[in-house]
């Protein structure tokens, strides 16, 4: 149990925990609930600062667009690591220096923090969905690169899990089906919820009821969105008080300071920092994850203290709770799992790393009619619908898999990037000025309003770059990452669907924007970053088993949407939360009682 | 593979009662560790700093009245709403140049610096100070060679803007800048310091703001999520209040 490798013994070593968790996110939060509440001494080790909802984003400038948005205050600096991305295979692979696709969150609440909260679960079929494409449209209508898989667990074995997530978070929504009943208002396409939510969708505001009501009149079935920002006060699971949101429009990229945004900060934190046998560590970053010399144990982790100086924390069970890209990143340095090689196509490590197929399309209504306020919102507000998400139509005709919801989810109009002009406008001058006065009040910006699954395909993953290290003199995680066919015609339907509904709302223009390739590191594009180290039955295609455990270090675990085989056409979160509350159920009532393997390879 | 069937030993610590964040002495880890309660300490965030009026931080004389030129022709004012320049996005700039933005703080720098795609994200050494620098000196190089010896701020508004289209469509070029991303770099940041909060020092008084009927720093809007279709009835508010809270000390 003792044997220290050589490559630590210049660490010092720090007494002994039952339990490591890194990273104090939501699935860090979660599993340390859930594991001290089995008495078990629990750390957990968080690369950032602490963060307290009503002192670090308090209401009298927490609405700086400027500073959260723009120059991304709460997020990652890259100086301290970043990644580097290149399309193909055969390009050179360059740094991002400043962050754009997506956001690396930091900090104690992750990107629970920063998060819009829409609290999406996913389709039954997109737990099996290698399994039904196949049995539904042939083997041979999926594209030969695709490597999709099924996850290992099923819609059903999730749902109390999905049941708990949302009654921790307060989740406000309609129910579209009620233990097998389809209800009037909600998701007539979501798989079947054993309660309804635990409190009722948020209120919705013009724009946003507008496209409900165009929707309806195509004959779809819109609903509001499922929002962990909360339509009136809650006392949730733990005892904690939320209150009711009040529409301020700073969700995204910002902290909520009215305890109405549900987040490790506002659920969780405060009843778990009060159990003795909890303890966190801020502003200390893992290196490594250490094992012992058999390398099937992991003996604890090292981490880096503010002064640089390195300590060895030994401990029984590994968490591993960060981000995506950050949980791949540290297996890969750590050495455990065997590297994805998508030419000789072996290893796990690094496999199937997807984002999520997202577009939108811009409404400009008559100034005149149409007044929409459209800086009242919040981050997970809005009316969708799901006709042509998964599949819940016949793929068929059309040539290609997946889909997404759609809808009007504008999370408000901070001016700096809500000053939406028409196509053919100048961008500068009298004329873009003039344009930018007659139209603010009016255009309807939906953001994310096409929100499309991304597959997985053999040549899009993660490995260690030859060239670009970071501040320790490791090597940078590079992405090879690029849009495919599939993808780009699923949007593209998707997207001129989409339009038609903003066309029925009253638009006189529209902007459209589809996705196209090359994949671009800029732009943004979500933060679901998905996959690299995926779950799975077959540990030739997966790096964790059915309950998150890795399958070569069963004391470890591994949390987050790392472990997602591909990207349905949904907002992450709930499913992480929901799996992390299944992981650690395995914990508690299985590896607890006889750890080790809980299933063999 | 080692496997150890013991259940999970149990340690209970010992708690110093009282104390959330135990600063641990230089023998140990000189981390935090948090427990027993939040550490709440009041007032522990960071409020912004508001940006001073007066002379330029960063740009010299000449650079400040060439980009003051270039913010009144990108946001030309008009009889209701002034300008790029009274409305203080030269000063903006000026402040964004002279802090953090202006350095590269907290982006990656590491070479080597290589030339990539352009869906690769910028990858030059230069931080956005220097480009502001040689981009405002080629511009004036390059008007002052086709326009008789005047530099951009001496030319008249047509032919600034004559320039200006010319540095969008590719037809009018710098000397070793590319002057097409130089003047889109400045349209972001002439736009983006009207619609940013006044303490940063652009949109004076909250001018863009009025403008176009954003309320501002508001925090609750309840009573309004439902009232569709009625325009918002009060004015903005900034993160420094609004002018005729504080005249005696704005004046």
């Amino acid at each position: 149990m003792d044997d220290v490798d050589a490559e630590v013994t210049m660490a010092r070593r720090l007494p002994r925990r039952d339990v490591i968790i890194i990273g104090l996110g939501w699935t860090g939060s979660i599993m340390a609930n859930e594991l001290t509440d089995e008495g078990l001494e629990v750390m957990a080790i968080e690369r950032g600062p602490w963060r307290d909802a009503p002192t670090d984003f308090p209401p009298t400038y927490m609405q700086d667009e400027l500073r959260y948005r723009v120059r991304h205050e709460l997020f990652l600096r890259p100086e301290q690591l970043t990644f580097t991305f290149r399309n193909k295979t055969d390009q050179t692979a360059l740094p991002i220096r400043s962050w754009g696709a997506f956001m690396p969150p930091n900090g104690v609440g992750g990107g629970g923090v920063h998060w819009n909260a829409e609290m999406w679960r996913f389709l039954p079929s997109d737990f099996v969905v290698k399994t039904h494409l196949t049995e539904r449209y042939g083997a041979s209508f999926l594209p030969e690169d695709m490597t999709v898989q099924d996850w290992g667990i099923t819609y059903g074995e999730l749902e109390p899990f999905y049941d708990r997530f949302e009654y921790l978070c307060g989740t406000s929504g309609t129910a579209g089906n009620l233990r097998g009943q389809i209800m009037q208002g909600g998701n007539p396409f979501e798989g079947s919820r054993s309660r309804p939510y635990p409190t009722p969708a948020q209120a919705q505001p013009f724009s946003h009821t507008l496209f409900g009501k165009a929707a309806r009149e195509l004959g779809y079935k819109p609903f509001p969105q499922p929002s962990g920002n909360l339509s009136q006060a809650y006392t949730n699971t733990l005892g904690l008080k939320m209150g009711p949101c009040t529409y301020c429009g700073f969700c995204e990229w910002f902290g909520c300071s009215n305890y109405s945004k549900a987040s490790p900060q506002t659920t969780i934190l405060p009843y778990l920092v009060r159990k003795p046998n909890f303890s966190a560590r801020d502003n200390s970053e893992v290196i490594r994850i250490n094992l012992d010399k058999s390398g099937n144990r992991a003996t604890g982790v090292t981490f880096v203290d503010t002064s640089g100086d390195e300590w060895e924390q030994p401990a029984d069970l590994v968490i591993l709770s960060a981000y995506t890209l950050f949980n791949v990143q540290l297996l890969l340095h750590s050495k455990i799992g065997r590297p994805y090689d998508p030419v000789a196509n072996t290893g796990t490590l690094g496999r199937n790393y997807t984002h999520q197929t997202i577009s939108t399309v811009n409404g400009f209504f008559d100034p005149k009619k149409f007044n929409f306020n459209p800086f009242i919102a919040s981050g997970s507000i809005g009316m969708c619908i799901d006709e042509f998400n998964g599949d819940n139509f016949d793929h068929g005709p059309h040539g290609f898999v997946g889909g997404g919801y759609m809808g009007q989810v504008q999370t408000g109009a901070r001016p700096i990037e809500s000053t939406l002009v028409p196509p053919g406008t100048p961008k500068w001058g009298a004329a873009w000025k003039t344009a930018v006065k007659d139209n603010y009040l009016s255009t309807v910006k939906p953001g994310t309003g096409v929100h499309g699954s991304f597959y997985a395909y053999r040549d899009i993953y993660l490995d260690l770059d030859p060239t670009y290290t970071d501040r320790f003199g490791r090597p940078l995680m590079r992405i090879t990452m690029d849009l495919k066919e599939n993808e780009i015609k699923q949007n593209r339907f998707l997207t001129d669907k989409f339009a038609e509904i903003v066309k029925a709302m009253g638009a006189n223009k529209l902007d459209v924007h589809y996705r196209t390739g090359p994949y671009d590191i800029t732009t943004y594009q979500t933060t679901h970053l998905n996959g690299g180290a995926v779950m799975g039955t077959d540990p030739t295609t997966s790096v964790i088993n059915r309950y998150l455990q890795n399958w070569d270090v069963p004391n470890l675990f591994v949390l987050g949407a790392s472990a997602f085989p591909q990207n349905p056409g949904y907002n992450p979160t709930l499913t992480v939360g929901a799996l992390a509350f299944w992981a650690a159920a395995a914990i508690r009532n299985k590896y607890l009682k006889s750890p080790g393997r809980l299933i063999d390879a | 593979m080692k496997n150890d069937n013991r259940r999970l030993s149990i340690h209970r610590r010992e708690l110093l009662a009282g104390a959330a964040y135990l600063a641990l002495g230089a023998s140990r880890s000189s981390a935090t560790v948090i427990f027993d309660h939040l550490p709440w300490t009041p007032n522990a965030g960071s409020p912004p700093s508001a940006a001073s009026l007066g002379p330029w931080h960063f740009f010299t004389g000449e650079e400040g009245r060439t980009i003051e030129a270039l913010a009144d022709r990108i946001i030309p004012p008009d009889p209701e709403t002034p300008g790029g320049k009274d409305s203080g996005s030269a000063l903006f700039i000026d402040r964004q140049l002279a802090g953090p933005y202006g350095h590269q703080d907290g982006l990656y720098v590491r070479p080597p610096f290589l030339k990539g795609a352009k869906n690769q994200g910028h990858q030059s050494e230069k931080s956005p100070a220097q480009e502001y620098r040689e981009g405002l000196a080629a511009l004036d190089k390059c008007c002052s060679a086709q326009f008789a010896g005047k530099v951009f701020y001496e030319l008249s508004d047509a032919d600034k803007d004559r320039v200006l289209r010319g540095l969008e469509s590719g037809e009018f070029k710098f000397d070793g800048v590319d002057g097409k991303a130089f003047f889109e770099q400045v349209i972001k940041d002439v736009q983006t310091g009207f619609f940013a909060d006044p303490i940063y020092g652009g949109n004076r008084d909250m001018v863009a703001w009025k403008m176009i009927g954003y309320p501002g720093a508001r925090y609750n809007y309840l009573d309004w999520v439902s009232r569709h279709n009625e325009k918002f009835p009060l004015p903005p508010v900034s993160m420094t209040g609004r002018a005729e809270w504080t005249t005696s000390t704005r004046r």
